[in-house]
């Protein structure tokens, strides 16, 4: 007996495709917004700009040091004439770990108090990580067109997973004491939630979000496939052309762009570096708060 | 009928007396007036149970029907954490729920604020049943009545210390500048003011502890329940902590109800004690009770190693042994000393009228001074250096005076009457009867 899979998904596509595609219109020109604008806002930051911009925020939560590696490694990027694209890359990270967010957090939370979500959620999660990128990349193509949409689509797939799995993990890490002293003192759930549970939370969610932030660079490339642009054209052509040294450039500048990335989102769950505390001990303080 | 008609006069009396005292709490002429330990009362237990598990219905029947906790245990899976409590507990009172480990002391603390469901029972607080509460009429009273305090503090890391104070205030939506108000008044009466901007993690335990208190006083709510709230403290602080405890209460008295698994601890702060025993209460009493008539040997067992010198004060070992002499004119010394030979006494202590302490004899110095033909017999014969022990002086500082001393000591109380003695002989049966 033969049962065929293949034909039901292909027939379900061509049927949302037939009967959904205002929706589809819809959500990729919501999409489109958030992409866009945040792409339309980072491209016309001049270079010397973005690398000031970079270099203070690095000062402000990371240290010294790290801001010297930070202004030295964008200039580079910026020499190797890839800035643009790199913009480009960026908006297309930050649209999607804003989308991933606003869809996993709450999902997150929702696991976290009942677990029959959690039952229900964590197969799907882990659907999403290990799925190949390329079988949903072309019914993401074929519902929502080429172009930075349907990239931005497929990297939130695969990289809003770790913010899910540990919003819900750091909400049941929560020490019961603090749960408890949340209720002994009458707070209802809302309160529990926003003034207990997310604020310890934090550091875990943190970690999620730096998580969900690297694997949608790691998408870059596969999503440059499907015309998202960035960095990942760079590599592409580089890969098609046998042009080593273009891949290379390209490579390095996400790389470069991750690791930048990576220590400044890890730092969110941190203190600021002691020198800042020093020139700025008010704002730091509130920071803490 | 004769019985009859007076018992209706009795009513009749006590509802004309009850209705002229003004008291507001008589539903109608017909029911019995409100009795002064009604009006203490402020939490009542009625047969609370918690069973933990699946099946709860079975396992509360089978705890009706006297099975023990194992058995139930190994019949349903359930464990019973609290079996059949019932108490009150009077307002204004320091109440200490005393067991071992896993004895359901936390549980029981518990169930009083809802934090964990009670499965059967009622539970009233000011005559409002909790068990049968709405979550929001929970949620107002655990706002306005009852606040807690955590073994390990349990203060929000990310908040500073002013505040985690104000977190109860906040909760229940009180302005900006109230809660910071009575945040730093409760701040201010735990000693810690100067502190209201460090965070948790720069405190001490026992500074952090301050907090805790503090965040439970700011909503000034009528019951506190502390659940082991100095255990993880160090001795030293534990006792500064139970101290300041005991001021707090002097200052503003509320309903404490405090969970320990020390019994040094309990006698000290402790108004009246229940002791728990596997889920189960064993005796309600105050720490005097406990101490001389403990229910069981699984309450004797509990202070087994405790220091009894600190539980007893000198008025309540000392008993009337000793012969005691009225010092009254015309009374012959011959007679005194005849009553000591007879009692076989060496050593008599000499009364007023008014049963005031003059001194202390013994036969030889009588003996002697009758011989000398002494003016005043008695009040020369008096033993030098014995000091009487005031009543409510501690066992602890009597030890050295009654062991070293050749005779028994007089107690007396405060305004200078005699109580009885101490001999070493005492000393040793109380020491003994602890251990």
């Amino acid at each position: 007996m033969n049962f065929d899979i293949g034909d039901g998904v292909d027939l379900a596509v061509n049927y949302i495709l037939d009967n959904f595609s205002p929706a589809l219109d819809f959500i990729a020109a919501a999409i489109g917004l958030v992409t866009g604008s945040i792409q339309d806002v980072l491209g016309a930051l001049p270079m010397p700009a973005g690398i000031a911009i970079f270099i203070l925020i690095s000062l402000w939560r990371v240290g010294f040091g790290f801001a010297v590696f930070t202004g030295a490694a964008l200039w580079l990027v910026g020499l190797m004439g890839l800035w643009p694209a790199m913009m480009e890359t960026l908006s297309l990270v930050i649209a999607s770990t804003i989308i991933a967010m606003l869809i996993g957090l709450p999902l997150g939370i929702a696991m976290a108090s009942k677990d029959s979500v959690a039952v229900v959620v964590r197969p799907i999660l882990d659907l999403m990580q290990t799925m190949p990128a390329f079988v949903y990349l072309i019914p993401a193509a074929m519902f929502f067109g080429l172009g930075a949409v349907p990239g931005t689509i497929a990297t939130v797939i695969f990289s809003m997973p770790p913010v899910v799995r540990l919003t819900n993990l750091g909400i049941r890490q929560v020490d019961t004491e603090f749960v408890e002293a949340g209720h002994a003192f009458g707070c209802t759930s809302t309160q529990l939630l926003f003034k207990v549970q997310l604020p310890n939370a934090m550091p875990s969610i943190m970690a999620g979000t730096n998580q969900t932030i690297m694997l949608s660079l790691s998408m870059v490339v596969i999503a440059s496939m499907i015309g998202a642009g960035g960095i990942g054209n760079t590599v592409l052509t580089g890969i098609q052309r046998l042009d080593v040294g273009t891949g290379f450039e390209g490579g390095l500048a996400v790389v470069i762009l991750a690791v930048v990335l990576d220590r400044i989102t890890q730092s969110f769950g941190k203190e600021s570096p002691s020198f800042w505390r020093r020139f700025f001990p008010k704002a730091a303080r509130q920071k803490t708060e | 009928m004769p019985r009859c008609n007076t018992a209706l006069i009795f009513i009749v009396m006590e509802v004309c007396l009850a209705v002229a005292q003004g008291v507001k709490n008589m539903e109608n002429s017909t029911s019995a007036p409100v009795s002064v330990e009604d009006a203490k009362r402020k939490i009542a237990l009625k047969n609370v149970f918690k069973v933990f598990g699946e099946r709860p219905d079975k396992a509360l029947a089978m705890a009706n029907a006297g099975r023990s906790k194992t058995e139930i245990h190994a019949a349903t899976g359930c464990s019973i954490g609290v079996n059949d409590a019932s108490f009150d507990i009077k307002d204004g009172e320091i109440f200490v729920i005393m067991g071992l480990s896993g004895s359901g002391k936390s549980t029981l603390l518990r169930l009083l604020n809802r934090l964990i469901e009670p499965t059967a029972g009622s539970i009233e607080i000011d005559g409002h049943d909790v068990t049968k509460m709405s979550r929001k009429d929970l949620i107002a009273l655990r706002r306005r009545d009852i606040s807690m305090v955590f073994q390990s503090f349990a203060l929000l890391p990310n908040r500073t210390v002013l505040s985690n104070a104000a977190f109860g205030l906040e909760v229940a939506g009180a302005s900006e500048a109230d809660r910071t108000e009575k945040a730093m008044a409760a701040l201010k009466a735990v000693g810690l003011e100067a502190y209201a901007d460090s965070l948790p993690n720069q405190l001490s335990g026992g500074m952090k502890q301050r907090v805790g208190l503090a965040r439970a006083l700011a909503s000034e709510p009528t019951i506190l329940l502390m659940d082991e709230a100095f255990s993880a403290l160090d001795p030293l602080i534990r006792t500064e902590m139970q101290d300041e405890l005991v001021r707090l209460q002097s200052e503003h008295s509320r309903t404490i109800v405090f969970v320990s698994h020390d019994l040094d601890e309990a006698m000290r702060i402790g108004d009246r004690i229940c002791i728990m025993q596997n889920g189960s209460v064993i005796q309600v009493g105050t720490p005097d009770e406990i101490v001389t008539q403990p229910a069981n040997d699984y309450v004797r067992s509990f202070f087994r190693n405790v220091d009894v010198t600190q539980v007893f004060k000198a008025g309540d070992i000392a008993r009337k042994t000793q012969v005691t002499i009225v010092d009254r004119q015309g009374v012959s010394v011959a007679a005194a000393l005849e009553r000591m030979q007879n009692f076989d006494r060496e050593f008599a202590i000499v009364v007023g009228r008014d049963k005031t302490y003059h001194g202390m004899v013994s036969q030889t110095s009588l003996v002697e001074k009758v011989r000398a033909k002494s003016a005043d017999p008695y009040r020369n014969a008096f033993l030098n250096g014995i000091e009487p022990i005031a009543a409510s002086e501690p066992l602890s500082s009597v030890l050295g005076k009654v062991a070293g001393s050749v005779c028994p000591l007089p107690v007396v109380d405060e305004s200078g009457r005699y109580v009885g003695s101490i001999s070493k002989s005492i000393l040793l049966e109380t020491l003994d009867r602890a251990s």
